[in-house]
């Protein structure tokens, strides 16, 4: 039944007073998704939209609502602290959305959550989908800034560094009548909470999910960590695309961590992988939907 | 953000990192004085040199045919004339393209004997989330020549961010450096050092290339940083004032810092096909879609996820600034943004800069059937591409014929 979250996963949203925060709030709110609780330091006591509760600290919104996952959409100066503070909480997912996080803030973030058993999910990432049965797959889990409405439940897994180019994959998914189980957007930065082999590993054991699609880009080797792991242990046909191919060396492609550096982390390495891990490779961004459904049928 | 040799040097130098002794300027009469001085302090030789954000300075030519951005020079008249020829002109190495970077400033600095060259670089290794510290006895040349030959010639140790650099992990770097005596005991201070500086500062990256040792004015072995290249993490600039006015404009494009001003993200490439979209990895999708149709892309521009119709109009004069481009691609997916504001925003800028050139829209998304009305009630020629594909096909198709 879907990986990370279901419908029925208690949210909590760090940030939530913010313009940003509250106006994704109200986007899942209307998704049909559990926000339970808000966290604004100094506006605890206070009722976001009249109805859900505002509290001053993360450990306090767990222990008064049952939150198990938080959606930070605070600033990048304080999102270090404000992961943190959802570790410390013991949730089960955070999922941080914010852009522009300071490489060593995060460098000390990773290292902080070494043994802990919270997930992160992100930073600079699109967050997290998990399909509602209702109309446009409305009463689903939305953590982020997803378009709901694109989603279908269904049983194709989608992990995707981009958010658009997540977007893009759902919607073929969805337009050719074929739905998904989860999706997730681990995020554009170079140090992350979750990478594509993580999320695959568990596509690959969630009976839910038959077929994964998984979009990755330019820059570190994530994808061809995950395509090995695929060589080896995979039991589920998945369909792939790369972007950044035309991308010149040494310039950063929007994505901080988008960047071919000392002819390391090239679109051709990252296909060439996939390929050979039997991943069947999208050769346009229009494609990647098609892709899967041909190794599925 | 890239800073020039002579600011990393500064910087370095803040943080414990022995240089050898040097001074920016901006005049050949200013070289002279400067060498005069190092000359005047003992220096055997002096070195002229370049101070642009690419590598390959001592081997590059300059357009008025000098050849060189870096010189050693014996005399201060000599400074003074390797000076003159280079201050003003173009340098091209295979690092800047053939349109080459101005030479505005030059680093004077004292060229000590040198007795072996090594190499050292603090980065951060993304398969862990760690900071590396590179090093090899393979100085003064190119690294991933070194790692693509020679890889066990490379030593590595990473740092455990929650306790820092310990001094035995610069021990054992010095040691497989092969440093001695004073040179070790002087390695090990300056690889902290270096370690401090890629910490404290933000850096993406600092490498020292040549790490030289050297003989030190009181007769000892001594180990320097002779170049230097930082390069600063963006992200953590607003913590860092005063390495932001570090920024030299001049090495940026004009049309990447007008774009910045407008919070667009815009790379110039040298495509005839201009391409606006909505978020990075799509926008990454749409230059080499347009590749795989037989089209080359112009630029990279992420309008990003909440795009204005101020953005979308600042964004269409930033295209149509590079005379290369021979049409448009707009490529937006509206999953929460209104396709409707995107296509007002692309009719008035249309309008507004007079567009001649082919204009290629594929729109997808929310509020779509409204975005796709407002673009064909406009009485301008826009060309609809229903998928991606049929999108990119057409604006190939316009341009290639």
């Amino acid at each position: 039944m879907a990986i990370l979250v279901t419908p029925q996963t208690k949210i909590l949203v760090q940030g939530i007073t913010g313009s940003f925060g509250a106006r994704h709030t109200q986007l899942s709110l209307s998704y049909g998704s559990q926000v339970v609780a808000g966290v604004t330091p100094g506006k605890g006591g206070q009722f976001f939209e009249g109805k859900v509760p505002i509290f001053d600290t993360v450990a306090e919104a767990v222990k008064v609502t049952g939150a198990t996952a938080s959606a930070i959409f605070v600033p990048p100066p304080f999102a270090a602290d404000a992961i943190l503070e959802a570790v410390d909480a013991d949730l089960d997912l955070a999922v941080c959305i914010t852009e522009g996080i300071p490489v060593i803030d995060m460098v000390r973030v990773k290292r902080a959550m070494e043994g802990k058993r919270t997930r992160l999910i992100g930073p600079n990432c699109p967050g997290i989908v998990t399909p509602g049965e209702g109309k446009d797959s409305h009463g689903g889990c939305r953590i982020g800034i997803a378009p709901g409405y694109i989603h279908k439940r269904g049983n194709i897994g989608v992990v995707s560094r981009s958010g658009t180019l997540t977007y893009e994959a759902v919607f073929q998914l969805t337009s050719r009548g074929v739905g998904q189980s989860t999706c997730v957007g681990i995020g554009g930065d170079p140090v992350n909470g979750t990478s594509h082999l993580d999320v695959i590993k568990l596509f690959m054991s969630d009976p839910d999910t038959h077929g994964i699609i998984m979009i990755g880009e330019i820059g570190g080797s994530a994808e061809e960590e995950a395509a090995e792991w695929i060589r080896v242990n995979g039991t589920k046909p998945v369909a792939g695309f790369i972007a950044g191919a035309t991308a010149p060396p040494g310039r950063r492609m929007g994505h901080a961590g988008a960047i071919v550096s000392g002819g390391k982390g090239t679109a051709a390495a990252k296909i060439e992988a996939f390929h050979a891990a039997g991943i069947g490779v999208a050769t346009t961004p229009s494609e990647m939907a098609d892709t899967l459904l041909k190794l599925m049928r | 953000m890239n800073i020039h040799e002579y600011q990393a040097k500064e910087l370095l130098k803040r943080h414990g990192v022995g240089v050898p002794p040097g001074e920016v300027t901006d005049s050949a009469e200013g070289a002279r004085k400067l060498a005069e001085g190092l000359f005047a302090k003992g220096a055997g030789l002096a070195v002229v040199k370049s101070q642009i954000h690419a590598g390959g300075r001592g081997k590059g030519t300059f357009k008025s045919g000098f050849q060189g951005g870096v010189k050693l020079c014996k005399t201060a008249d000599d400074v003074y004339e390797k000076a003159k020829a280079m201050l003003g002109n173009v340098l091209v190495t295979k690092q800047t393209g053939p349109e080459g970077r101005l030479v505005s400033k030059l680093l004077i600095a004292a060229a000590p004997d040198i007795k072996k060259e090594l190499y050292l670089a603090v980065l951060l290794d993304r398969n862990n989330g760690r900071p590396l510290i590179m090093a090899s006895t393979e100085g003064g040349v190119d690294i991933e020549e070194v790692a693509a030959h020679t890889p066990e010639k490379i030593v590595k140790e990473h740092v455990d961010p929650a306790v820092g650099i310990m001094p035995y992990q610069a021990r054992k770097v010095a040691a497989a450096l092969g440093l001695k005596g004073d040179a070790f005991s002087s390695g090990v201070k300056l690889i902290i050092a270096v370690y401090e500086t890629w910490w404290k500062s933000d850096a993406a990256m600092v490498e020292i290339n040549p790490l030289c040792i050297i003989t030190g004015p009181d007769g000892k072995d001594l180990v320097v940083a002779v170049d230097a290249k930082i390069s600063l993490d963006d992200n953590a600039l607003y913590r860092h004032p005063d390495l932001q006015a570090m920024r030299d404009l001049a090495e940026e494009s004009p049309l990447e810092i007008e774009a910045s001003r407008f919070s667009l993200n815009y790379i110039k490439l040298d495509g005839s096909i201009a391409c606006l979209v909505n978020g990075a990895g799509l926008a990454m999708a749409t230059m080499d879609i347009i590749q795989h149709y037989g089209g080359e892309p112009a630029n990279f521009l992420d309008v990003g996820g909440g795009a204005s119709k101020d953005q979308v109009s600042a964004a269409f004069k930033i295209i149509l600034s590079d005379p290369n481009v021979k049409a448009i691609f707009v490529n937006i997916f509206g999953g929460i943004m209104d396709c409707n504001v995107i296509a007002t925003g692309i009719v008035e800028a249309v309008k507004e800069t007079g567009l001649k050139l082919p204009l290629i829209v594929r729109l997808e998304g929310n509020n779509v059937l409204a975005g796709k009305a407002t673009l064909q009630n406009s009485g301008l020629t826009i060309i609809s591409g229903d998928t991606m594909s049929d999108a990119a096909k057409k604006v190939v198709k316009s341009v290639v014929g």
